[in-house]
């Protein structure tokens, strides 16, 4: 069944679509259409903007310097995507795998990181990573070491540790981005493999595959779903990411949301941000155009 | 020392194999380090968050006599609260228009509303920022009417979370059991109350939980709608984030932490770990 | 109990379209006061559509339902005097059981002591005193079976409504039910219309029985008439085993007919048939109405083999196949022409199954009142 005819009950259906139309249109279509209009507006003096229909703020996106801007967002978010990949399908397996008592604390754990806020994780990242930080005194102590080993081998001590920069830079962008999103790779993947007829498995086991190739052969084709969905869940929002590459990066870390927010907050540009903005949703959507496209490519067969 | 090298085990048992329990716990301890070290360090006696100096209460003292921080801090507790009865009302109410019924346009209305889920966030903070320009928001309110903007922000990334994880848990719905109430004699309403809204209960409570929270994290949308009279508590923090890093933040950080932990264990008492677990 | 000619359901050329599939095609039928009645049929033949129209969950395309002789067009499910037992018994989860059962009198506003001694009444009709305070999940599927029915009891409704009351449970459960469901109907005296797809449940529980095959009601009988009476080859295949054999009627006349069957031969009949001559008619006869013997051993025989045309009829073949389940042994048997026939015999005593084996040639005889002569 795929539910009921509206013009059965129109009562009911009035009381609960009204206000839901209600508040969508007016505080989420109205407001993305006056972006989208703005997007082709000129700036008039200082607050007078006119949509003149131009396509200036379109073309001036394409200039070299933001495309390297759009390029590399998509990379960082690219490599952030893959990296949690890596980190997290083995910990999904694990969560799924476990005993019927560890799982659900399992689970609140890659939980609870998700649900505290976002700044305070990232101040805390931040704490960590700078010079005088614990991953730099970690390191140091490793450094120290290795040369003191070195010493006791009779060999050359290793210069004296200079603390690494592992905040305000690239690296740093990354690896706080990885820190954030994680849990949301987490989860898409936990819930495809919990899906998974674990009987699948132990056929694979059973006609003689090893684990390994069990897993790349059968766990991995079938939680494809999952994997998308744990792909878009984490690559969306870490191409969108303002705050970690704002507080965390260098001065060449900006991402494209960093330079949209300085259109609004710096340089007043506001056609031009709009327009930015704009593209970056196109983005998305063909994101996820293509993700549509891979599942119904099968379905064509 | 066989034995340590390969536990005795069922195929299955995964979770149960050195190296992926190794692997597993570096991910916790990747997760949950800096947030240790960020508490432990709220209660140290010095400027910097570098050495232990000793164990001291100054600086939670100090971030509850911040005025700003602490008038930041409600007013993030206030629009939160607001964001999710609105947001569990709106949320909720979708999630049976597109569970219960067949209409036209269907899929778009569908599409739509799962929009603010994937729009990034700047994007929608900036479209808050010229809609509110544009129609004339006034700015000068009393309190709490003045955090009324943000608040409307809030309510829209959070009500579609809300309809996603209430409309999964309608799927599980056995409809003879709507039958049944109404057999035994009950209307519309009242089978909505007795029979619909216990079962979506457990999605009430994680949709209010997610939307509490969503609401309290957010810095990029309130960061565009917020005036200088209505600073939320990440605003106020990343400023004081921007300008040093001080064990102030730590400790406020460590209010804010402490309360999720307790929200999310009310939640837990309320509905146990499993339901909790299920519902994302 | 009430006067049992007294129609409680009327259904008149009731029809049910989905879309361009018809699930009930001009059905009528009368259901009686204090009847337990059965409609019974194969997966999607439309009985559980008609027990839903009935309920007010569908409503009928074409025709009219009358409840106590009142019109129930417009009348939504919950102001109709009937109550139902749901396939999935759709007991509410969050409720305790005294709850479950007190639902519908609360809302028709019966409080207190009255709703107290009702709830307890029902509980005890359904065995279930004590367990005013479990969860439904703590009990088992036969319990919140017996919280559906005294949830529906308590309201006292005119008529009781079961979709598939007893698919959900086991075997051995399923049996004792059975019988429970017959003992509360006649305990209570409301009127039972169950709705199954099981002939045993079918027989051992109703009054009467309508068999439904594709929207329309192929027999409607007493459970015995239906058995040892089907009106053709749907109802005498769907309820209980059966041999069929097509066959021409070479003799029809008041005292006795005779059937050329292409695979049995020629069936005698001690009575007539009123049909055609020469038209083509069927022959069904139930496996546990043919006698089984060694070929030229015992009086069985002389029997057969003295009077054929007018008292047994007779036919030999070959064990092909036996199923010994116990209580009774199966035959697979081919007989001269080639044809299969299917015979079942009680096991009267511990070694009976011993008495033939694979390959065994056999005589087989059946009285002549035994095979059914069906036109459609």
């Amino acid at each position: 069944m795929t539910g009921q005819d509206w013009k059965t009950n129109r009562r009911v259906f009035a009381a609960v679509s009204l206000p839901t139309l209600f508040w969508i249109i007016l505080f989420f279509l109205l407001p993305m259409a006056i972006v989208w209009l703005y997007s082709f507006g000129e700036n008039r003096g200082l607050t007078d903007i006119e949509i003149s229909g131009t396509l200036d703020n379109y073309k001036r996106a394409t200039e070299w310097l933001y495309l390297t801007i759009f390029g590399k967002s998509f990379a960082v978010a690219a490599l952030v995507t893959l990296i949690c990949l890596i980190v997290g399908f083995p910990v999904a397996m694990a969560i799924t795998f476990a005993n019927e008592k560890w799982r659900p604390w399992l689970l609140l754990g890659i939980m609870l990181p998700f649900w505290t806020n976002l700044l305070i994780r990232t101040y805390a990242l931040m704490m960590l990573l700078g010079t005088q930080g614990f991953a730099n005194k970690g390191l140091g102590a490793l450094w120290e070491g290795t040369s003191w080993l070195k010493v006791l081998a009779g060999l050359q001590p290793l210069p004296t540790w200079e603390p690494v920069p592992l905040l305000f830079n690239n690296f740093a962008v990354v690896f706080g981005l990885v820190y954030v999103h994680l849990p949301f790779m987490v989860l898409p993947l936990y819930a495809a493999l919990d899906r998974l007829d674990r009987s699948l498995i132990e056929a694979s086991l059973d006609l003689g595959a090893g684990h390994f190739r069990t897993i790349m052969r059968i766990v991995v084709p079938l939680a494809a779903p999952g994997i998308v969905a744990g792909v878009m869940i984490t690559l969306i929002p870490a191409l969108g990411a303002y705050l970690t590459p704002d507080l965390m990066g260098g001065t060449d870390s900006q991402m494209i949301a960093n330079v949209i927010e300085r259109q609004f907050k710096k340089a007043n540009d506001w056609p031009f941000g709009a327009a930015l903005s704009f593209l970056l949703i196109y983005a998305m959507f063909i994101l996820i155009a293509l993700q549509s496209m891979r599942r119904k490519v099968p379905e064509a067969h | 020392m066989a034995r340590f090298a390969r536990p005795s085990r069922a195929p299955l048992e995964y979770s149960r194999t050195l190296w992926m329990r190794l692997w597993v716990g570096a991910v916790m301890l990747f997760l949950y380090a800096p947030l240790i070290v960020l508490v432990i360090f709220s209660f140290n006696d010095s400027k910097r968050n570098v050495v232990w100096r000793g164990f001291t209460t100054r600086y939670y003292e100090k971030a509850l006599g911040n005025d700003q921080l602490v008038e930041a801090l409600f007013n993030s507790l206030t629009i939160a609260a607001l964001a999710t009865i609105v947001s569990l009302a709106l949320g909720a109410v979708a999630a049976v228009m597109l569970w219960r019924f067949r209409f036209p346009l269907k899929g778009t209305v569908d599409g739509t509303i799962s929009l603010p889920i994937i729009v990034p966030e700047i994007c929608l903070g900036v479209a808050f920022l010229m809609f509110f320009a544009r129609v004339g928001w006034p700015t000068d309110l009393v309190w709490p009417f003045n955090l009324g903007a943000i608040t409307i922000a809030h309510i829209t990334f959070c009500f579609p979370f809300v309809t996603m994880v209430v409309r999964s848990r309608l799927a599980s719905f056995n409809r003879e059991q709507e039958e049944a109430a109404k057999d035994l004699g009950a209307s519309e309403w009242q089978m909505f109350r007795d029979v619909l809204i216990p079962h979506i209960r457990p999605a009430l409570v994680a949709g209010a939980l997610l939307s509490f929270t969503l609401s309290l994290d957010d810095f990029v949308i309130t960061y565009f709608t917020s005036g200088p009279d209505t600073i939320t508590f990440p605003v106020k923090v990343y400023s004081m984030v921007r300008f040093s890093v001080t064990p102030e933040v730590n400790a406020a950080s460590t209010l804010l932490i402490v309360l999720t932990v307790i929200l999310t264990f009310i939640a837990l008492k309320l509905q146990g770990v499993k339901a909790i677990a299920e519902t994302h | 109990m009430a006067d049992p000619a007294r129609p409680i359901i009327q259904i008149r050329n009731v029809s049910k379209r989905f879309g361009r599939v018809t699930a009930v095609d001009d059905v009528s039928l009368d259901i009686n006061a204090g009847e337990f009645f059965v409609l019974l049929g194969p997966s999607g033949c439309g009985k559980t559509t008609l027990l839903r129209m009935i309920a007010g969950f569908e409503l009928p395309s074409e025709g009219q339902i009358l409840i106590d002789g009142q019109d129930m067009a417009g009348i939504p499910p919950n102001r109709r005097p009937v109550n139902m037992v749901f396939q999935s018994y759709a007991v509410f989860p969050h409720m305790r059981v005294a709850d479950n059962v007190a639902y519908g009198l609360k809302i028709a506003g019966v409080k207190g002591g009255e709703a107290r001694d009702r709830v307890a009444e029902a509980l005890d009709l359904v065995k279930l005193g004590g367990f005013e305070s479990r969860m439904p999940d703590q009990m088992s599927g036969g319990q919140r079976q017996r919280v559906a029915l005294a949830r529906s009891l308590v309201m006292r409704p005119k008529v009781l409504l079961l979709d598939e009351p007893l698919s959900a449970l086991d075997a051995k459960l399923r049996a004792q039910m059975q019988f429970e469901l017959s003992e509360l109907q006649e305990k209570v005296g409301i009127t039972f219309v169950t709705v199954t797809h099981d002939q045993d449940e079918a027989l051992s529980m109703a009054c009467r029985i309508a068999v439904i095959n594709k929207g329309d009601v192929a027999q409607l009988a007493t459970p015995s008439d239906l058995y040892e009476y089907p009106a053709n080859r749907f109802v005498a295949d769907f309820v209980g085993s059966v041999n069929i054999f097509e066959g021409k009627l070479s003799l029809d006349e008041p005292d006795r007919a005779a059937i050329d069957c292409t695979g049995l031969g020629k069936v005698y009949l001690n009575h007539g048939v009123t049909g055609p001559h020469g038209a083509n008619v069927w022959v069904a006869l139930r496996p546990e109405k043919i006698y089984l013997h060694v070929p030229g051993v015992g009086k069985a025989v002389k029997a057969a083999g003295e009077d054929a045309p007018e008292g047994h009829n007779f036919a030999r073949g070959t064990i092909k196949g036996m199923r010994y389940l116990g209580d009774i042994t199966l035959f697979d048997i081919e007989l001269e022409t080639g044809a299969r026939i299917r015979v079942s015999r009680p096991n009267l005593s511990r070694r009976d199954q011993e008495d033939f084996t694979w390959g065994d040639k056999v005589s087989m005889h059946w009285r002549a009142d035994s095979p059914v002569v069906l036109l459609g």
